[in-house]
């Protein structure tokens, strides 16, 4: 055995390791509001800041590229302007002339042409984007309104308004999704993307409700809310100004991420032929349109499949980066073999220090 | 218990009762089932189509009154009614798509649930460690993945690019060897434990070890007559067993240890005796009343069945059983475990063995050409060739698909299995286990591994659940006919009869494995009581 010198810096200090946990923990929050807190803990998650970049990039470059409604962009062309038949390929190029490439530039065309419809690929997979990103934008807005207010009086009442609320979920469950989006379209008589878009918000918000209801199951009993009821506080600011506070962590992560799965729907919706209808284009019809040409011009359907899974895994990323920045169980605990090591020194240290 | 259950299955029939009530009157909104008449140019057989469609989907009565009928069909007459266009039965079809969707998803479910959990567990035993990142990385990216993007593209690769190669004679490329290779030493340096001396050696390890394998595949064009042979089988027979002993029991635990041992050695041993009976020689046509010969469809010559290998494959764990019984000492329960688990290892090591040794007849049969690897459906019609060569085909449908289906549900199974196995570790029991001083891999699979399966058990059984018609994407793909496609192929043609048979079989197989899960639950873990 090592000699270990009573005053040796490197020697671990003789007091309870939870102690140093939480007085690690304690020096991180002092002084902070829990807001501060999230946010500080939401902007050092390394993985949610990059996809938070990445998505502002996107939306910015999807909007402003080929305009929004009446407001022109700055992009040459429009997803309905027919374009002058050049090359087909893309001119996009990210390698520099010195390594034997065309040069780093953009081009007129940087994701190529559909030659057969004289579209610019660039301006109709930015135009895509837009839909698909405002299809999940009217999904996140419907799906969260709807699933906390079921969820919030389900847990909130209880008894058999709890029991008729979840029975009504379990029912919209139930329905397979393209159904309600094969009827949309046809029974509402509106085109574009707007049949999806309500109809995706009408029917994702049962897993949110379920998530806020265990909440409120869990919240209602505690003595905060007891201490409002005795100070004759209506229902409604109960559950609104004291309890659904304590459930926005819950919320916020699981909107983000039904809004990653909601591109997922709304493309494979388009894919199948029940998505967004004509002449709205959304990354999945753009996907569906054009996988025949995967072998002879892959560019026209990489193009979105690409902007597909960057916007998902941006989303998923800032989920996560929201989930740990929420979860006040989130601590960084240090590791199982730190732990041993930490304590097998303490124990080698008494050892030493009662020798005589 | 028996309150609860019944409880709950009565409160999933109104459930499903009102569901269907609102599908088929949205079907019925969804358009007009006679527009396809439309293209009939002869009016009075355009009108004998009318009438037969109006007939069939009573579009003479009010849309309730359609309900009505349709659920008095089904409760009284168990009948799901016609297809609109074709006048059949719907009940032939499910008996044609049942089996075909179950055949897509049961392999794809199988390998993501053994995946998935394996890989969710060594990176919550390597929590935070670069493997951990890495792996959580990659399932981020497949929660990403639009199964039809990503079905489209490995739909060229495995269908043009892969067959392509195979034709080229199957060598691999020098960048390819190394990028390989490269990938598999920084796995190993990210999975290995402890100081970089110890990661160095496992990446090299790993990194040596795939260039050779590579390497040695590229050399003997092995793709292309693919098999083990008698030499190759002992070495991975050998490699199993002693995996499995170091995983369940641990290589002190001598009285498994050698049960395990000697199972091996029988099924090394029986390679050559089982050859002649894998190829069909008849020993006996039926046993147990099972036919285990017979003539197949396509081949005039008696050929072994299905029911055959799960005989030989019952047969191996009966054996496994019995050695770990016979020389188990006082723990014969696991011993007889270890060598089961052996046993049944290695009789499919034997069987892909097997169905290897066709592939060449196989890609050189006339209707391949050449050609192996499938996109468009669930067979080829036309093969001739015994068992094995079936095997081969059907493989060879299945591999793209399930590669597709795996994509989501195996992120899932890491994420689930590795939080599961996090959540588990935090516990209490696992110190309690620790200062015991039982050993890490006891700890491990003993006490942490049982215990984080429990909630697992629950997700798979939803899973199961939503997986028969989850396929629908994958089938439109790859050209299945399966459950998906009726309920598309419906829905296009707003015939409700269909949609709703669609949605009675998963709806119905939902409630059930629903419940299956809370009950699994409440048996699994003695804290949870169901009913109260």
């Amino acid at each position: 055995m090592t000699e270990i010198e009573p005053d040796d810096p490197s020697r671990p200090e003789h007091r309870p390791l939870v102690d140093e946990q939480s007085d690690f923990l304690q020096a991180e929050v002092a002084g902070l509001s829990q807001s501060q807190i999230v946010r500080r803990r939401f902007f050092r998650h390394r993985g949610a800041m990059i996809a938070l970049f990445m998505l502002v990039f996107i939306i910015i470059l999807a909007v402003t590229s080929v305009g929004w409604g009446p407001i022109p962009g700055w992009w040459k062309w429009d997803h309905t302007e027919l374009v002058p038949i050049t090359d087909e390929r893309p001119t996009l190029s990210l390698r520099p002339t010195f390594l034997g490439g065309a040069g780093i530039q953009f081009g007129d065309h940087p994701f190529g042409i559909d030659n057969q419809a004289g579209k610019d690929m660039f301006a109709l997979t930015m135009r895509g984007v837009q839909t698909s990103l405002a299809v999940i934008f009217v999904l996140g807005v419907l799906a969260t309104t709807i699933g906390v207010v079921i969820g919030s009086v389900s847990g909130y009442y209880g008894k058999w308004v709890d029991a008729a609320l979840m029975r009504f979920t379990d029912v919209i469950i139930v329905i397979p999704l393209l159904v309600i989006t094969a009827v949309a379209g046809y029974a509402l008589k509106l085109s574009g993307m707007w049949p999806t878009a309500i109809a995706l918000g009408l029917f994702t918000w049962t897993g949110l409700a379920r998530l806020v209801r265990a909440e409120f199951l869990a919240l209602r009993e505690r003595e905060f809310v007891d201490a409002a009821r005795v100070a004759n506080a209506p229902d409604r600011r109960i559950i609104f100004k004291h309890i659904l506070p304590n459930c926005v962590g819950t919320i916020v992560v699981s909107v983000t991420l039904l809004m990653g799965a909601g591109i997922l729907t709304e493309t494979a919706l388009g894919f199948l032929g029940f998505g967004v209808r004509p002449p709205d284009v959304s990354l999945g019809t753009l996907v569906s349109a054009y996988q025949g040409a995967y072998q002879s011009r892959p560019w026209l359907f990489l193009w979105p499949g690409v902007f597909v899974v960057a916007i998902v895994l941006c989303l998923q990323f800032i989920g996560d980066g929201l989930r740990d920045a929420f979860d006040p169980r989130q601590k960084r605990i240090p590791g199982q073999k730190d732990l041993d090591r930490g304590l097998m020194d303490r124990a080698e240290a008494e050892i030493l220090s009662s020798a005589p | 218990m028996a309150v609860y259950i019944v409880r709950r299955l009565v409160a999933a029939a109104f459930i499903l009762l009102a569901a269907s009530f609102i599908v088929y009157i949205l079907t019925t909104f969804a358009g007009d089932p006679l527009e396809f008449t439309l293209a009939i140019t002869n009016p009075t057989q355009r009108q004998a189509v009318i009438d037969t469609v109006t007939e069939t989907l009573s579009l003479d009565v009010p849309r309730v009154q359609r309900y009505l009928n349709w659920l008095h069909r089904l409760v009284v007459e168990q009948d799901f009614g016609l297809v609109s266009q074709t006048q059949q039965p719907i009940s032939d079809e499910l008996a044609r798509r049942l089996p075909t969707t179950i055949k897509l998803v049961t392999g794809a479910t199988i390998l993501s649930i053994v995946i998935g959990i394996s890989v969710g567990i060594i990176t919550a035993l390597r929590q935070y460690s670069g493997l951990d990142y890495l792996v959580t990385f990659v399932t981020f990216v497949f929660f990403s993945l639009p199964v039809f993007w990503v079905a489209v593209i490995l739909k060229a690769w495995g269908g043009i690019n892969f067959n392509d190669w195979l034709r080229d004679g199957a060598h691999f490329s020098t960048t390819f060897i190394v990028v390989i290779a490269l990938v598999a030493a920084l796995i190993g340096w990210s999975s290995a434990g402890g100081r970089w001396p110890r990661k160095a050696a496992f990446a090299a390890g790993a990194g040596v070890a795939m260039a050779a394998l590579l390497a040695w595949i590229s050399a003997n064009q092995w793709m292309l007559n693919p098999g083990f042979g008698p030499v190759i089988f002992s070495l991975i027979s050998i490699g199993i067993t002693v995996l499995v002993i170091a995983v369940l029991v641990g290589w002190r635990s001598s009285d498994a240890r050698n049960a395990a041992l000697v199972t091996c050695g029988i099924g090394i041993l029986s390679y050559f005796p089982l050859q002649a009976v894998l190829n069909g020689v008849p020993i006996t046509s039926t046993l147990l009343g099972v036919p285990v010969v017979g003539h197949s469809a396509n081949t005039p010559a008696p050929t072994i069945t299905i029911w055959f290998i799960v005989l030989l494959g019952l047969i191996a764990i009966l054996i496994g059983v019995a050695v770990g019984y016979l020389m188990g000492g006082y723990d014969r329960g696991q011993a007889a475990r270890t060598a089961a688990i052996t046993a049944f290892l290695i009789s499919i090591v034997m069987f892909v063995d097997q169905a290897m040794k066709s592939w060449y007849e196989y890609t050189n049969a006339s209707v391949i050409r050449g050609r192996p690897i499938k996109t468009i459906g669930a067979s080829t019609e036309r093969l001739e060739g015994s068992f094995w060569v079936i095997v081969d085909n059907t493989f060879s449908h299945l591999v793209l698909p399930t590669m597709a289906l795996m994509l989501i549900s195996l992120a899932a199974y890491t994420r689930y299995s590795r939080a599961s196995m996090l959540e588990v570790f935090n516990q209490d029991y696992i110190r309690t286990a620790r200062a015991k001083g039982l050993t890490e891999r006891t700890v491990v699979v003993r006490h942490a591994f049982r215990n984080a399966l429990i909630p697992l058990a629950t997700i798979v059984a939803f899973d199961i659940s939503g997986i028969i018609g989850g396929a629908v994407i994958t089938e439109r793909v790859f050209e299945w006919e399966g459950m998906g496609s009726l309920f598309i192929d419906g829905l296009q043609q707003f015939d409700p009869n269909r949609v709703m048979a669609f949605f009675v079989i998963v709806g119905g197989v939902a409630v059930v494995f629903n419940l299956l899960a809370d009950i699994m639950y409440a048996a699994l873990d003695p804290r949870i009581r169901v009913g109260e």
